[in-house]
């Protein structure tokens, strides 16, 4: 055990860093149902700026449940059989194929929302509907959706298993739907959740390909931040902590035991 | 349809997506860079222009304080975490890793709770205090970012330190100073190069936090977005994004090396 002074030292840093963590959050909270924030929490409690958010940004809401929703459809579409392929065909080109499609995760969403908008950005049809957002998101969350997927095939024997079901007569598919996706479903649950909660809290790609006309959640609340009074505001980010907390926590409980089974 | 064919199947959406939507789009701009005035020499220019190349180092160098406050508040409580069992661990912990998904924008509308006009410590203190939109600003934002990014990756590591070792090296007489600098630390390096190359590529990259934030000053992605939407320099918005973009791809391609974690660099 180390000393009892470097303990407390330890302690005092904890508790600062969840103090400077927290404390914002808290302001933010409150500084949503406060009828004038200038005044203090005196002037009472009100829920009439979270019906202003309500009145004012209702679109925004359901546009990204909307787009989270067709993303985690695309990311299960493209990445589960991908993660198989990947899974089954081990090797250079893999990886390779994998490190990829994992650039999004390192290179900042403003420059792929620029490579997006040259080579796209003149088909107006295309650039001006919401599948125009909805691609830059799959580009996002696919790769977190391919590596969950994969880290849990990669953690079992799906050779044996699978040249076991060949034997008694089973076709690629039915060995692909019977045996792949019920394994790998803590994995397809933790990549669901985690594409579903990182596409409802997307800026840098979004701001860059929204139009005026659809603007998700995060784009709402940069509108607000450069526009609305700091209680609505405010109103508007509680709106998004109550949407995007419980999924957090979800996603990293689905995250934690998708790591244990596949150790 | 033989086993061969289905995997290649399996992999084609994949492979039209990411060739249609990844691929190509990056080629462009990285074409579309040269074809400004300047032609490829723009990237020279990115370091012979006092405008671009003060905005570098400004960046790098909130980038790097970001990094190190990170690692120096992150392995203090994460050391902390993992070696005491107490009431309320598990809601310190929830508490620091709840930021992981709150986009950037909002990260820079908490710093402005904190540091702007009608903020905490405006109404706190006597003579207006306000450091929302100055580079302290920016930097407790990033750093806002960074804590949770990094804890999770250095608690990992600390998981697997053998307390064995710091105990060996007390019974032999090394002060706490000593078996941090000579144990620990050296125990946890793998870690904290990994953590610290994601916490500092995410700083770089940052879009959302320094758009709400950056209004006085011009740090990269802020750049990128002015030089694209007000001056329609599309061939140095381009140019600056590659630069980027090259940057912090080859710093989490050393994190994932030596700590094979998966952590987005959103912010």
């Amino acid at each position: 055990m180390l000393s009892s002074k470097t303990k407390i030292l330890q302690l005092i840093v904890t508790l600062s860093a969840c103090a400077f963590l927290l404390v914002p959050t808290i302001l933010s909270v409150m500084a949503g149902v406060t009828a004038n924030y200038f005044k203090g929490i005196s002037s009472g409690l009100t829920l009439k700026w979270i019906y202003r958010v309500w009145e004012l940004y209702a679109d925004s809401i359901f546009l990204s449940l909307w787009l989270a929703f067709a993303c985690l459809i695309c990311t299960l579409i493209i990445g589960l059989p991908a993660a198989y392929g990947l899974a089954r065909n081990p090797g250079w080109l893999s990886r390779l194929l994998e490190e990829f499609i994992s650039l999004p995760l390192a290179v900042p969403g403003l420059a792929l929302a620029l490579a997006l908008l040259q080579l796209y950005g003149s088909m107006k049809g295309f650039r001006a509907s919401w599948t125009f957002i909805l691609v830059g998101h799959v580009l996002y969350t696919l790769p977190f959706m391919v590596r969950s997927i994969l880290a849990v095939l990669g953690a079992m024997d799906l050779k044996t298993l699978e040249e076991g079901a060949a034997t008694l007569g089973a076709s690629p598919w039915q060995r692909f739907r019977d045996i792949v996706v019920p394994n790998a479903m803590p994995g397809i649950l933790a990549g669901a959740l985690t594409v579903v909660t990182l596409s409802i809290g997307e800026f840098n790609l979004t701001w860059m390909l929204h139009t005026p006309y659809l603007k998700t959640l995060p784009v709402g609340l940069a509108d607000s931040y450069a526009s609305m009074r700091l209680e609505i505001a405010s109103a508007y980010t509680l709106v998004f902590f109550v949407l995007i907390v419980p999924l957090l926590m979800a996603m990293q409980w689905a995250s934690a035991r998708a790591q244990r089974i596949a150790k | 349809m033989s086993n061969r064919t289905f995997i290649m199947a399996c992999l084609a959406p994949l492979l039209v997506f990411s060739l249609a939507f990844l691929a190509l789009p990056l080629v462009r701009l990285f074409l579309a860079s040269g074809e400004g005035d300047a032609g490829w020499a723009i990237y020279l220019d990115i370091l012979r222009k006092p405008r671009y190349l003060n905005t570098l180092i400004l960046t790098v160098l909130v980038s790097l304080a970001t990094t190190f406050a990170a690692l120096a508040v992150s392995t203090t409580a994460g050391m902390f975490l993992v070696r005491n069992r107490f009431r309320g661990r598990g809601t310190l912990l929830s508490v620091l890793t709840l930021p992981l998904a709150f986009p950037g924008v909002v990260v820079g509308f908490l710093i402005i709770l904190l540091g702007g006009r009608q903020g905490l410590v405006n109404q706190l203190t006597p003579n207006h205090v306000v450091f929302a939109y100055s580079a302290l600003g920016l930097f407790l934002g990033y750093l806002y970012f960074s804590i949770p990014r990094v804890l999770l990756t250095v608690m990992a590591a600390a998981e697997k330190l053998d307390p064995s070792l710091e105990e060996a090296a007390r019974t032999m007489g090394a002060s706490p100073y000593r078996v941090v600098v000579d144990v620990i630390l050296p125990g946890l390096m793998p870690s904290l190069i990994a953590s610290g190359a994601i916490a500092f590529a995410t700083a770089m990259g940052a879009f959302g936090t320094a758009f709400t934030l950056a209004t006085d000053i011009d740090v990269i992605p802020m750049v990128i977005y002015t030089e694209f939407t007000l001056s329609a320099n599309i061939a140095m918005a381009a140019a600056l994004s590659i630069v980027l973009g090259i940057i912090t791809w080859i710093l989490l391609l050393i994190a994932r090396s030596l700590s094979g974690s998966t952590v987005a660099a959103g912010g």
